[in-house]
């Protein structure tokens, strides 16, 4: 949905990060919840209809843009910035008990 | 320890007050949501300061860095990635970062916390592909990310025409642009002559729109927008003149203004008053941003929206307000006096009552199946029905449906509820109150609060 102008030049990626198992290219100053926008199929599945939800606000008051980062469950993706190596994987539903 | 001054919040108002409040010799701490200072607006200024997106993003925003180098160099200790989840009198904040939660005391607080888009629910609003411009915007200034695909704007107010500038200055494209302000009437002109107080704001909002109009499609008097599609949106539809109209889309971005963040100071009980030309609850604020809490203050656009340069003075008042309290500062009325402050705030303010004339907040009345509460998914037809039988008491609506109960805390959904509640019983928007805002003001892990240690005695 999203794509990051620097993309597509001749300079690398700023780091790679792990979204749902696979290698992904990010860049300094981005959140995971603009990560979650590049990649299909990334976004949140609502705990309520069951439906996918992408990252909405961006600043902290929608909580669409949950995920699973480095295995804490129900992170706002918009408040963290990507780290390199950083693993992100979808939140399907509500929050497990164990994370 | 126990810090002279707390300060939420390091966009204009809390970077203002925080190096002028270091300057006086107070002990100033600054907790921010946000890795860098800037706040939304100035939003990733230290890293963009080259490059193409540093031009599009243009002069105003480059303007940021002097306040954030300020700010930098200043004593007060900045606390980025830090959430704020619940305020006590006295005043103790509860603070989580990095998955710890801690205590700190302070003998002021101020509320520097900015704004929040208003919520626009539509039919679809909930559909992957729809999000507000604010968050595109957001993209841009914080990872250089424009939107692919056929990418549409629906919404009033100068951010999209901002926004719109700013991405296809990118080499983004847009498929077309919905404006949903109705025609101007006759109130606008009776504004016009207090905006020629800021004959550059208006130049550089005009400006926006001659550029949009050679490269966009802008479609006017748009109504009854509505998204579709499976699993993500995949068509929009308006009304214009009585006549449906639907097209193909991959981004719809929407945008009806931005509202004051109220959370805190109505977690709090502070007084608020409802403002009728724009749409909001703002706390009421004393002459020096004082709400109706001893010891708490307000300032920027979390006390009513005015604006990044309205921000920095009001953030400056607050300043000296708090400093006078704390018995430092010196004479505080001749300081206001000598640095104008009064007058630039009023000519920082000056285009907002001919902005608010322009883009009143929308009242349509929304379909029955339109998601109102996005965490909880309830329906505008489901309050509808229950509000039938209850007061006129958002929090009744709440037990009832469980809407504003979801982890937004109503941040999404209580504008709305106040607005259906007022349809159903006939009664003044601004009599229905907001919803009663409950600890904690962001949710917390049990593994957090276990880890909460007391910094008094710790530090």
């Amino acid at each position: 949905m999203f794509r990051s102008v620097l993309e597509g030049s001749a300079a690398a990626p700023d780091m790679m990060v792990v979204v749902n198992g696979v290698e992904t290219p990010a860049w300094n100053g981005e959140t995971v919840a603009s990560v979650l926008l590049r990649v299909p199929n990334a976004g949140r599945i609502s705990p309520v209809s069951g439906k996918p939800r992408l990252p909405y606000c961006q600043m902290g008051v929608c909580f669409d843009c949950l995920a699973v980062v480095d295995g804490i469950a129900s992170t706002q993706g918009c408040l963290v910035p990507v780290k390199p190596g950083m693993r992100i994987d979808i939140q399907r539903g509500p929050r497990e008990i164990a994370r | 320890m126990t810090y002279d001054v707390l300060i939420v919040g390091a966009g204009p108002a809390g970077m203002s007050a925080a190096v002028q409040l270091s300057r006086d010799g107070l002990a100033v701490a600054v907790v921010d949501e946000q890795p860098a200072p800037g706040g939304q607006i100035w939003r990733g200024v230290e890293r963009n300061m080259s490059g193409p997106v540093s031009r599009a993003l243009g002069a105003d925003y480059r303007k940021g860095l002097a306040l954030v180098e300020a700010f930098r160099a200043s004593k007060a200790e900045y606390m980025p990635e830090t959430q704020v989840w619940q305020i006590e009198e006295g005043w103790s904040v509860f603070l989580t970062s990095g998955g710890r939660a801690r205590r700190v005391s302070a003998r002021i607080v101020l509320l520097a916390t900015g704004a929040q888009e208003r919520p626009v629910p539509f039919p679809g609003w909930t559909l992957p592909g729809v999000m507000t411009v604010g968050a595109a915007q957001i993209l841009l200034k914080s990872g250089g990310m424009l939107p692919e695909g056929r990418v549409w704007i629906a919404g009033a107010g100068p951010l999209p025409l901002l926004y719109a500038t700013q991405a296809l200055d990118l080499g983004g494209r847009l498929a077309g642009y919905l404006d949903t302000a109705g025609r101007p009437g006759l109130a606008v002109l009776q504004k016009l002559p207090g905006a020629w107080r800021d004959l550059a704001g208006l130049a550089k909002g005009a400006g926006w729109l001659r550029a949009l109009r050679r490269k966009v499609d802008i479609v006017r008097d748009v109504k009854d927008l509505r998204a579709e599609g499976e699993g993500r949106l995949e068509h929009i539809e308006w009304s214009r003149h009585g006549k449906r109209q639907r097209v193909e889309a991959d981004v719809l971005l929407v945008h009806e203004g931005v509202v004051p963040r109220i959370h805190e100071t109505l977690a709090l009980g502070c007084a608020h008053d409802w403002r009728a030309g724009q749409g909001y609850f703002a706390p009421r604020l004393g002459r020096w941003g004082e709400a109706s809490r001893s010891g708490l203050f307000v300032a920027g656009d979390a006390g009513g929206i005015g604006g990044w340069s309205a921000a920095m003075v009001s953030g400056e008042i607050a300043a000296l307000g708090i400093a006078a309290r704390l018995g430092k500062g010196g004479d505080v009325e001749e300081r206001r006096r000598q640095a104008r402050l009064d007058d630039r705030r009023a000519r920082a303010l000056a285009l907002r009552p001919l902005l608010d004339a322009l883009y009143p907040p929308l009242r349509e009345r929304l379909p029955d199946e339109t998601i109102v509460c996005r965490c909880e998914e309830v329906t505008a037809g489901t309050i509808r029905a229950v509000t039938r039988t209850s007061v006129p008491d958002p929090n009744a609506v709440k037990a009832a449906t469980r809407c504003g109960m979801g982890p937004c805390q109503g941040r999404q959904c209580g504008y709305t509820v106040q607005a259906l509640l007022a349809e159903v019983h006939g009664v003044p928007v601004g009599s229905v109150a907001f919803f009663n805002i409950r600890p904690p003001l962001k949710p917390i892990t049990l593994a957090e609060i276990a880890s909460l240690e007391d910094m008094e005695t710790a530090g």
